[in-house]
């Protein structure tokens, strides 16, 4: 936060101003070419080199997309929102807060899309669009839970009222999320569907390969969004704490002219 | 801890017991939620006796959201919740006595309802020890969440509509855990509704534990 706005010059720009004006720095340059990079060769390796599977056919390239959205969403992006959580009850610094909410709205989009491309495999492998596997059941409950996080970060205005909330849902419905799996394990235990098991020895090489490289590819794409996605939020900080030192300075300058 | 929590357990309950929101608003509420399954679904055909574990589950579920929302309401006018936090209670005390005190109007409820089903729908209820231990189990699992989840959407402009949201994801294994517990001692097979019990029980220590640890924060704003 600065607190020096009445003292400086409006017209002189602040040394940080700069800095923290652009989302994007060197670092994050060469991470997003690298991103692109990674993301054209998993197209040329999940469309176009690695071969259909026996039983699923062509359907199987929408998993070399489908898998990799849910785990970046799912373990990362939830993780990293428990983390950001727990670090923000702790340390309660604006950091910890941004950090959470950024993860929070990536994993909401990346849950989002892990269920519409589920829905597109169902389709044509198990003849439907929707199945209550396990599996589902806990990414649908999952991507509620996230709505849920980002209502809360709307519901309020008060930066510290909304970060303590924030984080204690936050906190909670990475804790639910194993209860949920426990639960729904159980409920449908009895009709658990087989899917593709990455592990499989007797899985095409080249699938494999192009398998990983898409969790890979994933993974660095959602560290990507979220280095941008947290600068936004930062900035936005720092805009509203501007405007509110402005505001002060030009209420404390009135009263120094009607004196 | 212990003292505190009995202290606001018997405020809450003392409000209620004067006010008797819980026995003439939402008793009748869950009496209409009973009558609507028997509207949506055939009573002739013998749905509704199968559908009775879920039936009564949704309707406690929907009961839980009135009773947690009335037990911040109270607290709402005339800066009761700057009051409760300026007494220096202990946060831990103060989440155990208001789940208490939802805990009580939430069993008095289910028992209700317990009877309305038994009556209007003509299940036979069989398997009393299992039942009632995972009554016990699912309603502590769901006074925790919905304390916990009250206090955080408490005091907002959007409180009404954020809980519901907010509580019922969360709840879902105490829904599947108190729909399959109940089937299957309906059913007859009180092993598996003791294994379903199992589970109730988790999420329900795990709630509580949760909610000690997580009520200060909650307890430090407006």
């Amino acid at each position: 936060m600065t607190t020096n706005a009445q003292v400086e010059s409006p017209g002189r720009p602040r040394p940080t101003e700069d800095r923290l004006a652009t989302t994007g720095s060197r670092c994050t340059r060469v991470l997003g070419v690298v991103v692109l990079l990674m993301l054209a060769m998993h197209l040329a390796l999940a469309l176009v080199i690695s071969p259909p599977e026996v039983i699923q056919g062509e359907a199987v390239r929408l998993f070399y997309l489908h898998v990799p959205l849910a785990v970046a969403g799912g373990y990362l992006g939830v993780g990293l929102l428990a983390v950001g959580s727990i670090g923000y009850l702790w340390k309660r610094t604006i950091f910890w807060d941004l950090l959470a909410a950024s993860a929070g709205e990536l994993a909401l989009v990346f849950t989002a899309l892990t269920l519409l491309t589920g829905s597109l495999w169902g389709r044509p492998v198990w003849g439907t669009y929707w199945e209550w596997d396990p599996r589902l059941t806990l990414t649908a409950l999952l991507f509620v839970l996230l709505i849920g996080y980002r209502a809360m970060r709307t519901a309020s205005t008060d930066p510290h009222l909304r970060a303590r909330r924030s984080a204690v849902i936050g906190l909670l419905a990475a804790a639910d999320v194993p209860l949920i799996r426990m639960s729904v394990d159980w409920w449908r235990g009895l009709h658990q569907t087989a899917t593709l098991n990455p592990l499989n020895p007797s899985l095409d090489g080249m699938m494999l390969f192009t398998f990983f490289f898409s969790m890979v590819t994933f993974a660095v794409l959602f560290v990507w969004l979220l280095v941008h996605r947290f600068r936004v939020a930062w900035l936005e900080e720092q805009v509203a704490d501007r405007a509110l030192d402005e505001a002060i300075a030009q209420r404390r300058a009135e009263g120094q002219e009607t004196q | 801890m212990w003292r505190d929590a009995m202290l606001v357990a018997g405020k809450d309950l003392r409000i209620e017991a004067r006010s008797k929101i819980a026995l003439n608003q939402i008793a009748p509420f869950a009496l209409v939620v009973l009558l609507l399954f028997a509207f949506a679904l055939d009573p002739d055909r013998g749905f509704l006796q199968e559908a009775t574990p879920g039936l009564f589950w949704i309707a406690v579920l929907l009961s839980t959201l009135l009773v947690v929302q009335r037990s911040y309401a109270v607290e709402s006018a005339d800066g009761g919740r700057d009051a409760l936090r300026m007494t220096g209670l202990d946060p831990a005390g103060v989440f155990l006595g208001k789940s208490a005190a939802v805990f009580v109007v939430l069993a008095m409820l289910e028992v209700g309802l317990g009877v309305g089903v038994r009556l209007m729908y003509d299940t036979s209820l069989r398997g009393w020890p299992v039942l009632v231990v995972a009554t016990v189990a699912a309603t502590t699992g769901l006074v925790a969440a919905g304390t916990v989840y009250g206090a955080l959407a408490a005091g907002l402009r959007v409180r009404e509509t954020l809980l519901p949201l907010l509580f019922l994801p969360v709840v879902a294994p105490v829904m599947i855990g108190g729909t399959r517990a109940f089937a299957a001692a309906l059913d007859g097979s009180s092993g598996e509704a003791w294994r379903w019990c199992g589970l109730l029980i988790t999420f329900a220590v795990a709630y509580v534990a949760l909610g000690m640890l997580l009520f200060e924060p909650l307890l430090e704003d407006s």
